[in-house]
């Protein structure tokens, strides 16, 4: 098994930490625990699903991004703009207004994230009616991928080996801007992110060895500038017919829930936020839910529409997209269809390497090895109280027990345990106050300490 | 190492709650996941059985690095003519726990292809006992 780190997008910023155990508790790998007052992500565990940031209530998990001004590093400048970002627009804003405000930005190029949509769809279908087996998990959401190794290496193979659509848009905006003459060295292609997840693919694609982005823009930061030039602009264009059509109905829509799975063969089901995700996949790996051709799986809620750098609020994301894209339904106007030869080319580059399982459940290598921790886990179980405070620094008492076991905790971590061995004069009030600094920092239950306090209402 | 479950007839909510969570444990013990597969699709079938057939019943699972033994032992009808339960299709399910999705005389041919030895002992009017071993190592 590989032991290497992955590169994960999301970070914990250390001042504005206080250790308030709500990213922890919602962690869906329990990758977070709580050291000297600050939240500490565990790297192989995190799958950059994001759900720590939302619920970050001071801003202190964030994405690393690009300088923006790193763009104008590049005499060609491409952003590959997923839909979402049109979506979170009101309706009466055409789309080429918001790409016009882009290429005032900076931007010489705004492509969509979801170009090549079509030649996706088309070999997934081919998988679909290969001996492939069933049901065919969906490569699309780069978190859901990374749960299914670390949480689902049984699932691993029912992946569909194939790149998601903002590789798959660099790859062949790369190419044909080349062909079409320009300098490779000159050419900058930047990716409007909607989420942590996919600034980790980006960088570190599951599979695959070089990345095929310059930089990363997080949405969130765009959408302010965008939003910002349109809301105090004088000249208020009108919704004029758009010439040049920008993303098909399908492409648009690709990117929120179902938008794969009605455009797949046989028995095909949505499931987005990944709480939803994992247990509906433990079914799946106990064969409870059998004749399932297709799973569509998405970490946040309303898919896209629901990533943790969108501003607008996600239901509305979602209905203003449905919008634009029954409004183009309605013109009958065609989008650019990418010529053959690029399909072809596309299609060459779409396999990915081997999507490998790496397990972050098991507690040791060695199977006899692995059952002596479990029976020591068991043990402590037992004596643990079973409440899941998680005032020991650990979202919950069995990841406790598990710590213990990997000599990365201890017992008097638990705040229960400590009284008990008080009483018992096991250790003295003096230790047992230094073992709950070391958790949640020195100051912890000082007045003026970094939290919710009367001074500090943010 | 042994755990031990409890299972509820008739609650079809519940069925497969054992299956998890050995699946769990299997997982935390580096077991190949195609064997952990095997085994997981063998104990949810009969932790089915118990839910469509018995009143009640229980699951004892014994884990050493080499197998995985594990016994599902039920209060309930019986079972009069193992032979004929273990021919694929042959289903006693009454026309509900069809509809449920159940019933279509799998269950205990499922079983045995997926364990590397499957034993049967029932007595009518008292209960069913199937015990599954499994190798753990290929």
């Amino acid at each position: 098994m590989d032991k290497e780190q992955f590169y994960h997008a999301l970070e914990v910023d250390k001042e504005l930490c206080y250790g308030c155990t709500h990213c922890m508790t919602v962690c869906p790998t329990n990758a977070i625990r709580i050291h000297d007052g600050v939240a500490s992500i565990r790297k192989n565990w995190c799958v950059d699903c994001g759900e720590c940031m939302k619920a970050c209530p001071v801003d202190a998990i964030y994405v690393e991004q690009d300088d923006f001004a790193k763009i104008f590093n590049y005499d060609m400048r491409v952003a590959i703009l997923p839909s979402v970002f049109i979506g979170q627009f009101s309706k009466q804003i055409a789309e080429s207004e918001i790409i016009d405000v882009l290429h005032e930005l900076g931007f010489t190029h705004v492509i969509p994230a979801e170009a090549a949509v079509d030649v996706i769809n088309h070999s997934m279908l081919e998988e679909f009616n290969g001996n492939r087996e069933k049901p065919l998990i969906s490569p699309f959401c780069p978190a859901i991928v990374r749960l299914i190794q670390v949480k689902f290496p049984g699932l691993v193979n029912n992946i569909i080996p194939i790149k998601p659509p903002i590789d798959t848009s660099a790859i062949y905006y790369r190419r044909r801007l080349i062909e079409e003459g320009a300098d490779s060295a000159k050419l900058g292609i930047f990716y409007v992110t909607p989420c942590a997840a996919k600034i980790a693919t980006v960088k570190n694609p599951v599979g695959e060895d070089t990345s095929y982005v310059d930089g990363v823009i997080n949405m969130d930061f765009l959408y302010n500038k965008v939003y910002h030039i349109l809301k105090t602009r004088d000249l208020i264009r009108t919704t004029e017919e758009d010439d040049n059509l920008y993303l098909s109905p399908k492409c648009l829509t690709w990117s929120l829930t179902e938008g794969e799975a009605d455009h797949m063969k046989g028995r095909c089901l949505a499931i987005d936020e990944i709480h939803n995700v994992i247990s509906f996949l433990e079914k799946v790996e106990n064969d409870e839910i059998i004749n399932v051709d297709f799973l569509e799986l998405r970490a946040c809620d309303q898919s896209c529409a629901g990533g943790v750098l969108l501003s607008e609020n996600r239901f509305l994301t979602v209905e203003r997209l449905k919008t634009r894209a029954r409004r183009l339904e309605e013109t009958g106007k065609k989008a650019p269809v990418i010529e053959d030869r690029y399909q072809a080319y596309i299609k060459k580059q779409l396999k990915v390497g081997k999507i490998e399982p790496r397990s972050m459940m098991v507690l040791d290598e060695d199977m006899g090895m692995a059952l002596k921790k479990m029976q020591r886990v068991r043990r402590i179980m037992s004596f643990l109280p079973g409440i899941d405070c998680g005032a020991c620094g650990a979202p919950n008492c069995e990841s406790l027990a598990e710590d213990i076991v990997r000599k990365e905790a201890h017992l008097s971590n638990c705040v229960f345990l400590q009284r008990m061995m008080e009483k018992k004069r096991k250790i003295s009030p003096e230790r047992s106050i230094r073992i709950i600094e070391e958790t949640w920092g020195k100051d912890r239950l000082n007045n003026d300490y970094n939290k919710k306090n009367p001074n500090n209402e943010s | 190492m042994e755990f031990k479950y409890e299972v509820e007839g008739g609650n079809f909510t519940k069925a497969g709650n054992a299956a998890s969570a050995v699946k769990k444990v299997l997982k935390q013990l580096n077991v190949d996941p195609k064997v952990v597969k095997r085994v997981v699709v063998a104990l949810y079938e009969g932790e089915v059985n118990v839910v469509a057939h018995a009143y009640k019943g229980q699951i004892l699972v014994d884990i050493d690095p080499s197998r995985i033994v594990i016994r599902i032992e039920d209060q309930g009808p019986g079972i009069p003519d193992i032979d004929l339960a273990m021919q694929v299709g042959y289903s006693t399910a009454s026309a509900m726990v069809r509809e449920m999705g159940f019933g279509a005389g799998m269950g205990l041919p499922n079983m045995k292809r997926n364990a590397d030895s499957l034993t049967i002992s029932s007595k009518v009017g008292e209960g069913t006992t199937v015990e599954l071993i499994t190798n753990l190592t290929i």
